[in-house]
């Protein structure tokens, strides 16, 4: 399925491309209108590329994709956005960073499109980081929550979207000093930029007393089959604190392993595994009691937003435009949440749609409130911060669900 | 030293897991002569059917007793109208061809099933034989079941004729068809068997590691390895090869390499072995009249 959405988005590419040339001298008579056009856009279209994980190893992720494809499927039907349709390419670049060099090369080159909107993966968006810059395209709301998407200084091309791991880590570590007494922490953390950045921050938290206080690190690679022995080592220390910084599969391990060898530390769960129904349902909600993590958006399988009209509101798109799509993934809120926020971007900027100015609207973001984020939750950019997300909730799990508990932590605070 | 008799444990019961999936490598290298790469693959989805079955309401032996008899039948077809064309080819194109197999499964279970991970259930009672949830009545259970089936296959290919006819199709195609063998269909039962197989390992292994259409894509390193070390021919071989390849890298992971280099230290010991002892620690030196 993955491959014939792939053929059919170049066969609409090509159809795009052979009416563009059509198109031609209606774009000269536009620009005399004084509309301002960066590449990729027309009176009746944006063009937008996007890569994602289909295939391979990460494709749990193509979701994000998928999400914001149908997003803006609705958005064309219900008549584009200033009325303009918004061709929203997405390629499959399965995880592979090499591969997502070609497929961004091929969407600004050859395909010319106005900006790159949520490419997904820490490692991804790394590889095509400083080509976006050096060619002033944006790479915008990069799905991934690597700490360095902030930086307009250096790049000013480049910005995030979620809560990164950095200010998470921070947050998670300062709980555990406030709430846990003589902390013995333990920490699993997978062995690659996410969990790097998640450690870092939880170190930056708890500052001079990170080395009296971590009493363990075991490292767990992608291909492991199971953790059980890392979780043994780490049992063994007697830690009281456990930081699990895992991807949903093997946070569900160490949930379910956690429980079996009656280990019971205050367990700080990072927000990327935090699903319901990926990770905690199928460990066992009966052990998964206590777990705290921290939260931006509404878990779509948890009860107490049922009726809020966001979540009606989504529900209803995920049954008409995202069919496919499972109503328990994280992925199908995130996807959905951040188009939201590119099609806020692109309104806002009106008939001006060149690069220069869709990175001015990005970064000028005040108090804007994207459904199926937690409420309170307020999207703020300036031209020095380029982090929209900034606050989280803690959650705790008692019963089936998550409860939050405190108030909205922002990364000053944090 | 406790941590030292947990980590043996736990490489014990992981073990179980790779000896399992060895097995179903060893059982198509001796009925076809080949080295099946989408084995794991295989094995992922036909726990999914298995999986759906169980959604569907069914109890879960009938399931479990079904999801062998899919995948035997799944197995069949595969050989007969996919690897049946490829019979003359080089072996490369076959090398291809599972590899293809691998991925074409793996895109399947995604986009039916989604890449959620789901609970899968355990036959076995809850609890662990020492209290300190060191050896679960699960892995108890996967290594019973996994030595049961060792146990079947070793009879099957040492007393029967038909374990004996799959045996000369494999290593010796023309002259078994001079005997009178179906060496075509001999292929067709093998691939069926091992899928068969590959189904049980998978149902045993998702109650531990959690279903999802990667479930055994780092298994089957490790099952490649364990098959490897006991000598890929020997059914017995790879199970003692599976506990060896377990334990070792708990303690080598814990104790002097770190966790970092497991899975390097699995792809060490594939390349140790066919450098040293191609033939496996109990496997016997296949001699090739040409």
């Amino acid at each position: 399925m993955n491959k014939t959405s792939n053929l059919l988005t170049r066969r609409k590419t090509l159809l795009a491309a052979a009416g563009m040339a059509l198109a031609a001298p209606s774009i000269v008579t536009s620009a005399r209108a004084e509309n301002k056009y960066g590449p990729g856009v027309s009176d009746t279209e944006i063009k937008i590329g996007n890569t994602n994980p289909y295939s391979g190893n990460a494709s749990a992720y193509g979701a994000n994709g998928r999400a914001a494809s149908a997003y803006f499927r609705m958005i064309n039907e219900q008549g584009g956005i200033n009325g303009r349709k918004i061709n929203y390419i997405s390629l499959d670049d399965g995880y592979s960073p090499p591969k997502t060099v070609e497929l961004t090369r091929q969407l600004v080159e050859r395909d010319g499109v106005l900006l790159l909107h949520a490419p997904l993966g820490t490692a991804c968006n790394t590889a095509i980081h400083h080509y976006m810059n050096q060619k002033k395209v944006p790479q915008l709301f990069v799905a991934t929550g690597a700490s360095k998407w902030g930086d307009p200084a250096h790049n000013p091309w480049t910005m995030g979207w979620q809560p990164d791991y950095h200010t998470e880590g921070v947050i998670y570590a300062k709980h555990a000093l406030a709430n846990v007494k003589d902390p013995k922490i333990a920490i699993l953390r997978q062995n690659d930029d996410m969990g790097v950045d998640y450690l870092e921050g939880f170190r930056q938290g708890l500052g001079s007393v990170a080395e009296k206080f971590i009493v363990e690190t075991a490292t767990y690679e992608v291909t492991d089959p199971t953790i059980d022995s890392q979780m043994l080592q780490l049992k063994n220390t007697g830690a009281n604190v456990f930081y699990n910084i895992t991807t949903p599969k093997f946070a569900a391990q160490a949930i379910k392993k956690a429980a079996e060898i009656g280990w019971k530390p205050a367990h700080y769960l990072v927000n990327v595994a935090a699903s319901l129904g990926a990770t905690l349902r199928p460990a066992g909600m009966e052990n998964c009691q206590g777990i705290i993590t921290a939260f931006y958006t509404k878990d779509p399988v948890d009860p107490r937003w049922a009726s809020s009209p966001d979540f009606v509101t989504w529900k209803a798109w995920m049954e008409k435009y995202n069919a496919g799509g499972n109503i328990a993934d994280g992925s199908n809120v995130t996807g959905y949440a951040n188009a939201f926020t590119m099609a806020h971007v692109l309104r806002a900027c009106g008939d001006n749609l060149t690069r220069e100015n869709v990175m001015h609207e990005a970064a000028s973001l005040k108090n804007v409130e994207i459904p199926m984020l937690l409420p309170g939750i307020k999207l703020n950019t300036s031209a020095t911060n380029f982090y929209p997300i900034q606050a989280v909730n803690m959650a705790r799990i008692e019963g089936d669900h998550w409860a939050m508990f405190g108030e909205l932590i922002s990364a000053s605070q944090g | 030293m406790e941590l030292l008799l947990q980590q043996i444990a736990s490489g014990l019961t992981s073990g179980a897991i790779y000896a399992c999936v060895a097995l179903g490598l060893v059982m198509i290298y001796v009925s076809t002569d080949h080295i099946n790469f989408a084995q794991g693959e295989m094995a992922m989805f036909s726990t999914y059917i298995a999986w759906a079955l169980i959604q569907a309401g069914v109890s879960y032996w009938v399931a479990f007793g079904a999801t062998m008899v899919i995948a035997f039948a799944g197995g069949l077809l595969i050989q007969r109208f996919i690897l049946k064309p490829l019979e003359h080819a080089p072996v490369l194109a076959l090398v291809v061809c599972f590899i293809a197999l691998l991925s074409i499964f793996n895109s399947m279970a995604g986009v039916i099933w989604s890449f959620t991970v789901k609970q899968f259930p355990s036959p076995f009672p809850k609890g662990d034989l020492t209290g300190a949830g060191l050896v679960s009545y699960h892995q108890i259970g996967v290594v019973g079941v996994t030595v049961v089936m060792l146990g079947l296959l070793t009879c099957f290919f040492r007393f029967t004729t038909l374990g004996l006819a799959m045996r000369a199709a494999a290593q010796n195609a023309s002259s078994a068809r001079l005997m009178g063998v179906r060496v075509s269909w001999m292929l067709a039962l093998g691939w069926g068997m091992a899928a068969a197989i590959g189904a049980v390992a998978g149902m045993l292994v998702a109650p531990i590691v959690f279903l999802d259409p990667n479930m055994m894509t780092g298994i089957l390193t490790y099952g490649f390895a364990a098959a490897l070390v006991g000598g890929i021919g020997n059914p017995g071989g790879a199970v003692i090869g599976g506990f060896v390849v377990g334990v070792l890298e708990n303690l080598v992971g814990t104790y002097i390499i770190g966790n970092e280099l497991k899975l390097s230290f699995a792809l060490v010991i594939i390349v140790g072995v066919l450098l040293l002892k191609p033939a496996g620690l109990f496997g016997r030196v296949n001699v090739k009249r040409v």
